[in-house]
């Protein structure tokens, strides 16, 4: 901010055209990508990642499901660049379809999760009183199960699936974003703005939508980022433990464990690949996500 | 800090009966059940008539009415008898006393490998900050973040079985009954979990020190001419490791968590290897007795976080 001040001063006008927005937008880019180069890199990676999910049809050399029975357990050659398993389905295939599950679940889990815990949140902090107190029981018990118990537990009341697992592991997030969000709500409702907006009579409802809620939003933004990483592998665990996506849905969990649980000795092409799949991914996520918050943190802000 | 203690064990006791509540309902509103399981027409011919399964069901106390299932499953708990697996003779008591020890172990070992390599990455990644060491070390805690611990654990077992002719244990071999045999079975699981762990603390230790160097005491002490791994060791590393036991408290998730999946990647049969077959098979007794260990075990831990802050923070005090 400080750089350019000038900024602030034609922030207010109205009558910003598309252009100028968009170059707001890449000066804002330009300056995250000059303090933040890791950030960027995996920014870059991520991208990447998100468009192989998105066009897996047209990127994958076969159908991942199909099984090709003249090619079985073949290890990668010319014409299956990464060989096959024990059904012959290319595992090259399925590691390209597996970043769609990966992903789906990943954002989905993530944002809906937290997005319930921070409207929970800041009603519990803004609200206070017997509400707040029971609601922060209510978290302290979905705090008692490991998280990883608490999807399985979950998962087998609801049945698996692609839709399950997103609920299962959205429930997960809940609690966290709670605590989180509802400390800000505790301190954004101190604000004389606050005040005034309920002098004038604002109903609590407003007050919490238009006044609290986009206070809360940079911690927010810094709460999903960072869980991103941590879901991926949540997921790829149920899927290891054949609680998750059930086969023959690829995803990278359950393509681990089936090459797992299907022998006693897995051949190397069915464990490197879908393991290197989920460590560059949650690697670049949470390294997107470090730089996030160092870029929305102000106390960190300048001295990184 | 007596009192903050009592309050603590009382206010956790209505939440493990709500846990206990919540259990139970997510056992029973599942579709399907273990005859279902067990019986299952996938090969074209049921195995099951609709008496026998009846029968089945009753002496399994399944036709019994919800309430009268839960009051059983409490008594069960009180009387420490937990049940019977629906798929074995034996009883969830048995499979825990026999099984646990080995799942303790690897804990219990993983925590310390954990904080013996972390703590002196950390340490030494702050002492000297932004040297090459410290990049290194800042690679590899970031790089063992990403890493999940199965595949990690699935990659060594790869190695062993292709260079040292690994076999999965078959039994439970106790560490009182031949403890090379059972560091054998164990020291896969604890290093695999102890490695991302200290990864967790090593990032922990590094940024705490070097905040804390930054103190005005600090300057102090050094000014006073005190050998600087004094000021590290005695003064620094005090305030900087409540965070680190902090951090421990969070970690004991995974490690419960965590334990679970390793196991299964290494074929170690502990009671993790043990919660998921029974998920699997869909063995109500096994799995609501041992997730609510787990949430018990988890419980307690957190406790004991809690009251070591205040033993290692003069500041905190439970009033």
């Amino acid at each position: 901010m400080a750089e350019n001040p000038s900024v602030l001063v034609t922030a207010p006008e109205t009558g910003t055209t598309v252009t100028e927005y968009t170059v707001g937008v890449l000066r804002g880019l330009r300056r995250f990508a000059g303090k933040q180069p890791v950030g960027t890199a995996s920014g870059v990676v991520l991208a990447v990642i998100i468009l192989v999910a998105i066009a897996s049809p047209l990127i994958a050399p076969y159908n991942p499901i199909e099984g090709h029975f003249t090619a079985i357990n073949e290890p990668p050659d010319s014409e299956y660049l990464l060989g096959t398993d024990r059904v012959g389905r290319d595992v090259l295939s399925r590691v390209i379809y597996g970043a769609r599950i990966s992903l789906l679940v990943a954002f989905v889990a993530v944002i809906v999760g937290d997005a319930l815990g921070a409207m929970w949140g800041i009603a519990s902090g803004y609200l206070g009183g017997r509400f707040d107190i029971y609601s922060q029981r209510i978290v302290e018990l979905l705090l008692s199960f490991p998280t990883l118990i608490l999807a399985m537990v979950l998962l087998l009341g609801l049945g698996a699936g692609v839709f399950t697992v997103i609920v299962a592991i959205a429930i997960t997030r809940i609690p966290l974003s709670v605590r989180v969000i509802r400390s800000v709500s505790l301190s954004v409702k101190e604000n004389a703005y606050v005040e005034a907006a309920r002098a004038i009579g604002a109903s609590d409802l407003r007050v919490m939508a238009l006044h609290i809620a986009p206070q809360c939003f940079a911690p927010w933004l810094v709460l999903v980022t960072a869980q991103l990483g941590g879901v991926i592998v949540l997921e790829a665990s149920l899927g290891f433990l054949g609680v998750g996506v059930p086969a023959p849905t690829a995803t990278w969990g359950n393509m681990l464990g089936g090459a797992v649980a299907a022998t006693l000795k897995p051949e190397w092409w069915l464990v490197i690949f879908p393991g290197v799949a989920i460590t560059v991914t949650v690697l670049a996520f949470n390294l997107f996500g470090d730089s996030i918050r160092d870029a929305l943190d102000p106390k960190l802000r300048g001295n990184t | 800090m007596h009192t903050y203690i009592a309050r603590r064990l009382i206010l956790a006791v209505p939440a493990i009966f709500v846990i206990t509540v919540i259990i139970f309902a997510a056992m029973r509103i599942l579709p399907g059940d273990v005859l279902a399981v067990m019986f299952s027409d996938e090969d074209g011919f049921r195995m099951l008539r609709e008496a026998d399964r009846e029968r089945l069901l009753d002496s399994l106390g399944l036709n019994d009415p919800l309430w009268k299932q839960y009051v059983n499953w409490m008594k069960d708990v009180f009387t420490l008898k937990l049940g019977e697996s629906f798929w074995r003779g034996d009883t969830v008591m048995e499979t825990i006393t026999h099984r646990g020890p080995l799942t303790a172990e690897i804990a219990f070992l993983a925590i310390i490998l954990a904080w013996i390599i972390g703590l002196p990455v950390g340490i030494l990644a702050a002492v000297k900050q932004n040297s090459f060491g410290d990049y290194v070390a800042r690679f590899f805690s970031i790089l063992f973040l990403a890493i999940p611990n199965f595949w990690l654990g699935t990659l060594i077992v790869l190695v062993l079985l292709l260079g040292w002719h690994y076999k999965a244990p078959f039994g439970v071999i106790h560490i009182w009954e031949d403890p090379w045999a059972n560091l054998q079975i164990v020291w896969g699981p604890a290093l695999v979990l102890a490695l991302s762990q200290a990864a967790y603390v090593a990032r922990m230790a590094r940024s705490t020190l070097l905040e804390v160097l930054r103190d005005d005491y600090i300057r102090t002490a050094r000014a006073k001419g005190l050998a600087e791994r004094w000021v590290i060791l005695r003064h620094a590393l005090r305030n900087a490791i409540l965070p680190v036991i902090t951090l421990s408290g969070v970690l004991l998730g995974f490690l419960l968590g965590g334990s679970v999946v390793v196991e299964k990647a290494f074929g170690v049969p502990g009671l993790g290897s043990t919660l998921v077959v029974a998920f699997t098979e869909r063995d109500y007794i096994v799995i609501q007795n041992l997730v609510l260990l787990y949430g018990l075990i988890f419980v307690v831990l957190n406790l004991l976080v809690d009251i070591s802050y205040a033993y290692f923070d003069p500041r905190i005090r439970y009033s």
